[in-house]
């Protein structure tokens, strides 16, 4: 017995860096100052309450095991005594003192959001996130890219499951960054554990937050607060560059405006228009408004057979570029380039049936004007 | 203590029927709200609603009627009584939660979140989103005027706020003198004071509604006019429903004087209900230091 | 009704009326107590099949069974109806039966509005329950529902579930006004508030926190429905209101009422601790003085929940600060307990089990509340699993493990008859684990990053959630025992004696078991358990 008992216990033992691998049961210590003190914190905390739990159980315990009755145990008369309940109100007073300190410090710190190097503004939207960065003209969004098929288990999963976007947030190593949190709808909430930078994004309101992270690397984090039906896919990727590939970055995306503006100045063909609009229907509505345009009854619209898709293309557009606020339908105007919303449109007028006609670039361009 | 047995009431069929009544008015109000918010047909929700408040207004008739004759039959011991007391108080305790929930939503927008969507503050970045917004209470012009015009103007707290002030402070002394005569004995006294009281409180009331009549009509002042609006007519609005509540308790009670019920030492109904109006009227109180004179 | 011919209650001898009447129009604290029960165990099973749902789509990553919004519908449906229809309701329904043979009176002080505060129950969440077949579905915001996810964006069915809320704390409110005025009042003669059992202590300062917070709720629910319907801006920036005010209102009624599902539970192990270690609770002044403190400072820390909104930073300090402060008080109640199995004589019958984890489960439930409460920390922890790990913690082996163990105790004085101890017994190891199971892998999830309330999760997060799935199942399963055995019990079952537990201590135990239909006609004789000597001592 006891021999298998210890063979048990040693191939246990040899488990455990194995599973603590696949099976991850702590905080990461992260990738900046801050995050490593909030792991020390959490840790200090962490091994003070199992210190407590120790005392506090082993002498429950001890009295589970010698005071029963079935062991003659004859029960005491003791039932009061002031000076033992000042001590236990006394000794967690100071033991949460001591807790208190480094937590204030650490927390002072992280509200220290003076003297950033770059300022990026972060919008939350139903959802996906909108990264601007302030005095610079990088104005993008980022959302999910992992495909349908995935999710609903038709397609084995990547690596990065629900954790890729299409555009991460870029920073330079090194550099304070500070973050103005802010959303379009509801409440959502930026976290990435790295950063251990977790804020909520408030419409109407700004929140704070900065980060330095010094190496280089991909972060991934996730929106933490609930904020409708797709709070699940709403991940966060952030790439750190060295400055000098920062600077790169920067030049790339200055080109990619120029190209952007180029492909808007050509004509396309209907085919070209619903091929590239599926896409982007995919991508960016089906959240909603569902695959077939079916819609989720009393919540998103269905397109199949709406009045809108057959009518007049103008108020169409109108829908599309600037929402209807108050409800979940963002102004895509802002969001999407002047290609996309005309084969967007265009799509929803001629899929599923629907035989609205198609509508072109230069018409987007018109109402965008107005 | 008395030797009188503490009286538990048989079997009684008002409970049920006051839930499935209040069930009704519950449903009928969400029916009838979702309804006229999606501009579609009315009819069920606003007949649950006053189906069900016609049915609550029995029930609580025939439940207090059912009660005064319990009391008036002398099954309730000074034990009983006490039970009575008790239970007013904690339930004018919790209104008292109530009115503070809103009375908090108004310190908190007027000293926190106006002041930083107008850039002061530790949360001043906010004005970014809201740029030309200033901070100013009363506030006449909200962040999105579009969305929420402002008001043009406010009530003037000098006015019919001032009237209504004295009106409930002299109702408070009026129920008080009552409630003296009656320790007294004086009959005749006690409906005097009463009815003059009832008088107060509905011209109160009156005033109240043209008040917001000047409001809706003059001064743009309305529900949609911001958070000013909201936060005025909100306390306002549960006030007066207070007040027209309370109201109607004492016409009740005054019904009751003339019947001849109460006697001298023993006449908890009538307490309770000058309980609840002075509690109105300490409402009224704040709301007018609150609301309209800061 | 309207019959003059009352039946004098003096008299006395009437037993309880025949058929379903009985239960409709009941004025009997015993009858209304069951009913409580009842409804509470109801809506336990109605919430752990929800809950039960939530687990089986995230057995495994992708979405299997459910969709999205369905997913969300559930895990508010399941918060709001475990909290409101479960939890509550089974310490109401416990005051209900104890409170007055605990204190020797022959009722409750207002019979016919305690049958009032209970039947408005089934209509609320008839009605909240209906939501879910509506267009649009049901709730779907969380429990903590917090705007404008909750107003603007919401499904037309909040207006019934702003409705549902109002009747509930309509209900809850004179529930509490109903025990307040029992207590104050109706204590046999002799009995002074400081001779009072713990239980009956628990609950009126429970009663108070739930007089003082659910009008705040009922408060914040209206001002979501003037902001849906009425055009006022509350929670809208653009008016000048604020999302965030939502969220203080709502705390300011949510921390008390996570007391409100504590104190009773802390009451019942006071009870229970002190008859299987045949030995008086320690430092019962004590006990009540902490319990007081615990239900003030339970005013002053809502923001705890708040952390990551973005207060400033003299506000996050502060609600920092307090929060930890309640470690105190609750330490002071776990060492008391401790004290008094100290050199007890100990045996352990299935209440005592119940009791015991009790202690140590709840305990490791405030410990994490504990990591919670440091704001810097909570940066990483809040909307993750380790919140829901720490709240289970403290509701599921905490609250529910109490009413279960209350159950078990009272139960031999309710029916009569004795339960199955065995079965007692194996249900509640099979509890144990499946709660240890379920729970305790839930700190890994978060700490690792896994935020709650999402359908689906990215691939690291597999192994823990299929533990925990497992975990759910058993647990889940193994109520079904409890069901069995409580069925069991009323129905036949070895004769309980009045005492039923040899270390038992109270004015309850001298009543016969069943007690009579009206407890105590007469005030009982009181006399204190211990200085009297004839008990324990
Ligand atoms: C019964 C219910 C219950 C109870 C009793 C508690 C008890 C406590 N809770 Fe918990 N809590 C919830 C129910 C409860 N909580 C719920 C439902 C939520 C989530 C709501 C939601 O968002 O949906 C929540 C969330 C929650 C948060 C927010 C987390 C977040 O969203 O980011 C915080 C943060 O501070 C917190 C803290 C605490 C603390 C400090 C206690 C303390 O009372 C614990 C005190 C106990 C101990 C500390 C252990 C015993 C003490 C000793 C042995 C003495 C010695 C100890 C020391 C000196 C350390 N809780
Ligand atoms: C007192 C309150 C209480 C109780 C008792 C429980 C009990 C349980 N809870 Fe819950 N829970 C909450 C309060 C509670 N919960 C709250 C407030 C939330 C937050 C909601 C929000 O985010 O808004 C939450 C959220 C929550 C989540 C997170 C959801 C999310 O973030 O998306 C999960 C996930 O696992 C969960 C699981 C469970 C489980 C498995 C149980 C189990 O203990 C349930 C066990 C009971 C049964 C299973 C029923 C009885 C048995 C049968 C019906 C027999 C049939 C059984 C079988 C066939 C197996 N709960
Ligand atoms: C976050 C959810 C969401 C997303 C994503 C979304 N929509 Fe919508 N959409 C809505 C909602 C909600 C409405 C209904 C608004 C209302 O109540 O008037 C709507 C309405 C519409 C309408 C008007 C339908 C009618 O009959 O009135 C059109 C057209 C539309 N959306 C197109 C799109 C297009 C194109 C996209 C993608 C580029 C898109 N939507 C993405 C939520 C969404
Ligand atoms: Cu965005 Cu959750
Ligand atoms: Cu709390």
């Amino acid at each position: 017995m006891i021999r298998i008992d210890r063979v048990l216990l040693l191939t246990s033992v040899c488990y455990v860096p194995l599973v603590s691998a696949e099976w991850q049961v702590n905080l990461i210590e992260g990738a900046t100052d801050i995050s490593r003190s909030v792991y020390d914190l959490h840790m200090i905390i962490f091994y003070i309450c199992v210190a407590i739990a120790v005392v506090v159980f082993g002498i429950m315990f001890w009295s589970i095991i010698w005071h029963r009755k079935s062991r003659g145990a004859k029960a005491a008369h003791f039932h009061e005594s002031t000076w033992v309940e000042i001590i236990w109100t006394i000794i967690p007073v100071v033991i949460l003192v001591s807790m208190a300190v480094p937590a204030s410090t650490t927390l002072i710190q992280m509200y220290d959001k003076n003297n950033a190097d770059l300022d990026i503004q972060i919008t939350g939207y139903q959802w996906k996130w909108r990264y601007k960065y302030l005095n610079q003209d990088i104005d993008f969004f980022s959302s999910l890219t992992t495909p349908q098929e995935q999710i609903n288990n038709q397609q084995a999963k990547s690596e990065h499951y629900l954790l890729e976007v299409d555009k991460p947030l870029v920073i330079p190593a090194g550099k304070k960054v500070r973050f103005l949190l802010t959303s379009n709808d509801v409440i959502h909430s930026w976290w990435v554990p790295a950063l251990a930078v977790k804020k909520d994004a408030i419409p109407g309101f700004i929140n704070e937050s900065w980060t330095l992270v010094d190496e280089p690397g991909i972060y991934r984090g996730q929106c933490a607060e609930l904020c409708g039906r797709d709070h699940g896919f709403m991940p966060i990727v952030v790439e750190v560059k060295s400055p000098a590939d920062y600077q790169l970055w920067l030049a790339e995306q200055a080109n990619l405006k120029v190209a952007e503006q180029q492909s808007a100045q050509r004509q396309m063909s209907q085919a070209e228009l619903m091929a590239q609009g599926e896409q982007v229907y995919k991508a960016r509505c089906a959240a909603c408004h569902q695959p077939e345009g079916q819609g989720i009854p009393g919540v998103f619209p269905g397109l199949v057979g709406s009045k809108l898709m057959t009518g007049d293309a103008a108020e169409h557009i109108n829908v599309v570029l600037f929402g209807r606020s108050g409800t979940a339908m963002q102004a895509f105007g802002e969001q999407l380039s002047v290609v996309d919303l005309a084969s967007v449109i265009t799509y929803e007028r001629n899929a599923w049936g629907n035989q609205g006609g198609s509508v072109t670039v230069q018409q987007i361009n018109a109402l965008l004007k107005e | 203590m008395s030797h009188q047995t503490y009286y538990v009431p048989a079997q009684s069929r008002w409970p049920i029927f006051a839930s499935i009544a209040l069930f009704l008015m519950a449903y009928g109000a969400g029916a009838l709200m979702n309804a006229l918010s999606a501009k579609s047909d009315t009819a069920l929700g606003l007949s649950l609603l006053i189906g069900g408040l016609l049915c609550m207004g029995l029930i609580m008739t025939g439940w207090f009627s059912h009660v005064i004759d319990e009391s008036r039959r002398g099954l309730y011991s000074v034990q009983m009584d006490r039970s009575f007391r008790w239970g007013m108080s904690w339930f004018i305790f919790s209104e008292i939660m109530f009115f503070a929930a809103f009375f908090g939503a108004l310190f908190y927008v007027r000293n926190l979140s106006v002041p930083w969507l107008g850039g002061e503050g530790e949360k001043g970045v906010a004005n970014m989103l809201w740029q030309g917004f200033e901070a100013s209470w009363p506030l006449m012009k909200t962040p999105d005027m579009a969305a929420y015009p402002g008001p043009s103007g406010v009530i003037d707290p000098l006015h019919l706020p001032l009237i209504n002030t004295l009106l409930l402070l002299s109702s408070s002394v009026t129920v008080t003198l009552a409630h003296y005569r009656l320790k007294q004995n004086r009959r005749p006294q006690v409906v005097l004071w009463l009815a003059l009281t009832i008088v107060l409180g509905s011209v109160f009331i009156v005033f109240q509604t043209m008040e917001y009549a000047e409001a809706y009509q003059t001064l743009g002042l309305t529900l949609q006019a911001g958070i000013y609006g909201a936060t005025f007519f909100i306390l306002t609005g549960f006030h007066g429903v207070h007040v027209t509540l309370g109201t109607l308790m004492l016409m009740v009670i005054l019904l009751r004087v003339i019947r001849g019920h109460f006697s001298p030492d023993n006449h908890f109904g009538f307490e309770a209900v000058t309980w609840y109006w002075h509690f109105v009227d300490v409402v009224w109180l704040g709301l007018f230091l609150f609301v309209y004179l800061m | 009704m309207g019959n003059v011919e009352q039946v004098v209650h003096s008299a006395g001898h009437h037993g309880p009326a025949k058929g379903l009447t009985r239960w409709l129009f009941t004025t009997n604290h015993k009858d209304i107590g069951t009913l409580y029960l009842l409804f509470s165990l109801t809506m336990f099973f109605v919430g752990g099949c929800m809950a039960l749902t939530i687990r089986a789509e995230l057995f495994q990553p992708g979405l299997q069974l459910i969709r999205p919004e369905f997913f969300n519908q559930m895990t508010t449906s399941h918060g709001l109806i475990m909290v409101f229809g479960a939890v509550m309701p089974a310490f109401v329904g416990l005051a209900n039966w104890l409170i007055p043979i605990m204190i020797g009176a022959p009722d409750m002080a207002l019979p016919r509005m305690n049958n009032w505060s209970f039947w408005i129950l089934p209509f609320a969440f008839a009605m909240m329950l209906s939501t879910l077949l509506m267009e649009g579905g049901g709730p779907n915001f969380g429990w903590t529902f917090y705007a404008p996810l909750s107003t603007t964006y919401a499904p037309p069915s909040v207006t019934f579930f702003i409705f549902a809320v109002h009747m509930m704390g309509i209900s809850s409110i004179m529930g509490a006004i109903n025990v307040i005025a029992t207590i104050l009042n109706m204590r046999t003669p002799g009995m002074k508030l400081m001779d009072m059992p713990l239980f009956v202590w628990t609950w009126l300062i429970t009663a108070f926190l739930l007089i003082a917070v659910m009008p705040v709720l009922a408060g914040v629910v209206t001002m979501m429905l003037m902001d849906i319907h009425f055009g006022t801006s509350f929670f809208d920036a653009a008016g000048g209101g604020d999302p965030v005010l939502f969220q203080h209102v709502f705390w300011f009624f949510g921390h008390p009422e996570v007391y409100i599902m504590i104190l009773p539970a802390f009451g019942v192990v006071s009870e229970i601790i002190p008859t299987f270690a045949r030995k008086r609770l320690f430092g019962y002044t004590s006990m009540v003085y902490a319990t007081a403190s615990i239900a003030l400072l339970s005013f002053i820390v809502w923001a705890h929940h708040m952390f990551a909104v973005g207060m400033p930073l003299a506000g996050e300090l502060f609600f920092m600060y307090t929060t930890m402060l309640i470690a105190v008080p609750t330490g002071v109640k776990i060492f008391n307990w401790v004290a008094t199995m100290f050199r007890g004589s100990m045996t352990f019958e299935t209440p005592m089990l119940f009791a015991l984890a009790f202690v140590v489960l709840f305990t490791i439930g405030g410990f994490s509340g504990l990591m919670l409460s440091i704001a810097p920390a909570d940066f990483q922890y809040h909307d993750t699993y380790f919140v829901v790990a720490h709240f289970h913690y403290v509701l599921v082996p905490g609250s529910v493990f109490s009413i279960m163990a209350a159950a078990y105790y009272w139960l031999p004085k309710w029916t009569g008859n004795m339960y199955n101890e065995t079965m007692g017994k194996l249900h509640f190891w099979l509890s144990f684990i499946g709660v240890n199971v379920t729970f305790f892998p839930m700190h890994f999830l978060g700490l690792a990053g896994m935020p709650r309330r999402i359908p689906d999760y990215a691939l690291q997060f597999a192994d823990f959630n299929m533990v925990a799935t497992l975990g759910a199942f058993l647990f889940g399963l193994s109520q079904l025992l409890f069901v069995y055995n409580v069925v069991c019990c009323i129905r036949s079952g070895k004769k309980a004696s009045n005492e039923v537990w040899e270390g038992s201590h109270g004015l309850e135990w001298t009543l016969s078991s069943p007690p009579p239909y009206h407890s105590f006609i007469e005030p009982p004789i009181f006399s204190h358990p211990y200085k009297d000597g004839h008990r324990g001592e």
